[in-house]
């Protein structure tokens, strides 16, 4: 499967056929409203919540689907759990330990904005094709050259996977295996060298543009939504 | 004789690190021809096919295509009569599905609609991959990859058809079909490669180009019946592989 697709889980809800403009202005009013809710509103949290639940329902998007997805938050978990030590003001004693009390209110705020928001973003990438979202950003007439951007990141995303996949097995198979920091400028130079290959593919790629008579920007009539005909 | 449709005269050409890769290049194929360009690595081959459809520009000497100058003024006129499949489909094959990038080329020169739609579809009809149109390029093959490459550069109706490797990383298969679909087109091909018998089965006329200048250019058997000749540019023929027997 596809990197691109390994977020969707198809099927044929309300949700998945609603066209992918409407939810990406959705998300984005949801998360405006998430971000703009006050520290500390919990029973608000709590609503945002509900709903997100039912749309997951209706989509009949498997929860363990989501769950696993959810380790892309752990670096914001991390650093929510580090603030009530770091941060300054008002100590209270939380199971025998001294914690700042305005650090534990941004910890808690953080903590369940991200989880919305995540959650939020990963059931709009469940329920709707890439190919329907860059048509959708296209359709709320995003600048092409960013949706053209997006559309070959798409289209490469699982090329360079499979090169650093290679990569991988290529030093694996020469008995290497990255167990601590001692190994950390290996894996620096493998991924600089990933960088380099995939920046030698862009101008190939670039080079076969021109050479059908790329002069710049996509042929009228020839832009994702024309061809989802 | 008639105009040539590729047409190189003196083509020297050095990269701006100083490295020069082409010492004059003297090449004429003729329409309906198909031609091998044969030589080692580093000999030139891939920095001589750049300068087909201007993506170089001659440092001396000069290009035309059926009698048109490749310069700056004709290159989007250039860039349809001379169509080049990359050696990597992956390079070449860039749209969301088979069908967008087929129609990319031929829509960069003006084509809409009715018409677009036509030119694809004959486009991928001519190389046996209409059946995967609505397919995303990464879903398929690399033979059929391969395929659908050809036929991007097939939408855009060249005059000649330049394949550089067309054979590499195929499978025995995938080679064989690939050499059918190149023999059953009408238009002129010129095909790098380093795969001799392919060369022998697809092109009656072989060039050699080693160290920037055309070494050789000959009926293929003749070249390749050739040991000193070969040797002497570094290259081989298969193991058990008799040029005269096949």
């Amino acid at each position: 499967m596809s990197v691109g697709h390994r977020l969707l889980a198809p099927g044929d809800s309300p949700v998945h056929r609603c066209p992918a403009h409407l939810k990406v202005l959705g998300l984005l009013g949801f998360m405006l409203l998430v971000v703009a809710t006050p520290a500390a509103w919990y029973p608000a949290y709590g609503g945002y919540l509900l709903v997100l639940a039912v749309v997951i329902g209706v989509a009949r998007v498997p929860p363990l689907h989501l769950l696993r997805r959810m380790v892309v938050e752990v670096p914001f978990v991390v650093f929510a759990i580090v603030l009530p030590f770091v941060a300054h003001g008002e100590q209270v004693e939380v199971l025998g330990l001294m914690v700042s009390q305005p650090g534990l209110v941004a910890a808690g705020t953080l903590l369940a904005k991200a989880t919305l928001g995540v959650l939020a973003g990963l059931t709009l990438a469940a329920t709707t094709e890439p190919h329907d979202l860059l048509v959708g950003l296209e359709r709320l007439r995003l600048p092409s050259m960013l949706v053209q951007i997006m559309s070959f990141m798409v289209r490469y995303l699982d090329v360079v996977t499979d090169d650093l996949r290679r990569q991988h097995i290529a030093l694996s198979s020469r008995g290497f295996t990255a167990r601590n920091p001692r190994h950390w400028p290996v894996l620096a130079r493998s991924i600089g060298a990933l960088f380099i290959r995939s920046f030698e593919r862009g101008e190939r790629i670039h080079l076969a543009m021109l050479s059908r008579g790329w002069s710049g920007k996509m042929p009228r009539g020839m832009s994702s939504e024309m061809s989802n005909r | 004789m008639s105009t040539p449709v590729l047409d190189v005269r003196g083509l020297a050409h050095a990269y701006p690190d100083g490295h020069q890769a082409l010492y004059g290049v003297d090449l004429h194929v003729h329409a309906g021809e198909r031609v091998a360009l044969l030589g080692p690595n580093g000999a030139g081959k891939t920095t001589l096919v750049l300068h087909l459809n201007g993506i170089l520009t001659a440092g001396a000497g000069s290009v035309a295509v059926s009698g048109l100058p490749v310069t700056k003024a004709n290159l989007q006129e250039i860039r349809r009569r001379v169509g080049i499949v990359f050696q990597d489909p992956d390079d070449q094959l860039f749209m969301p599905r088979v069908r967008d990038d087929v129609a990319f080329g031929p829509a960069n020169l003006g084509l809409r609609g009715a018409a677009l739609d036509r030119r694809v579809l004959e486009a991928l009809e001519q190389v046996g991959m209409a059946a995967y149109a609505d397919r995303p390029p990464h879903h398929l093959s690399f033979g059929q990859r391969r395929r659908v490459a050809v036929a991007t550069v097939l939408a855009m109706e060249p005059e000649i058809l330049v394949l550089d490797e067309p054979s590499s990383n195929l499978d025995p298969a995938s080679r064989r079909e690939l050499a059918e679909i190149l023999e059953s087109l009408d238009v002129t091909v010129l095909m790098v490669t380093h795969d001799l018998p392919y060369a022998l089965q697809l092109c009656e006329r072989s060039v050699i180009l080693s160290d920037g200048v055309v070494a050789a250019d000959a009926p293929t058997r003749e070249l390749l019946s050739d040991a000193a000749l070969m040797a002497a540019h570094r290259l081989e023929l298969p193991y058990g592989f008799d040029p005269s027997h096949t």
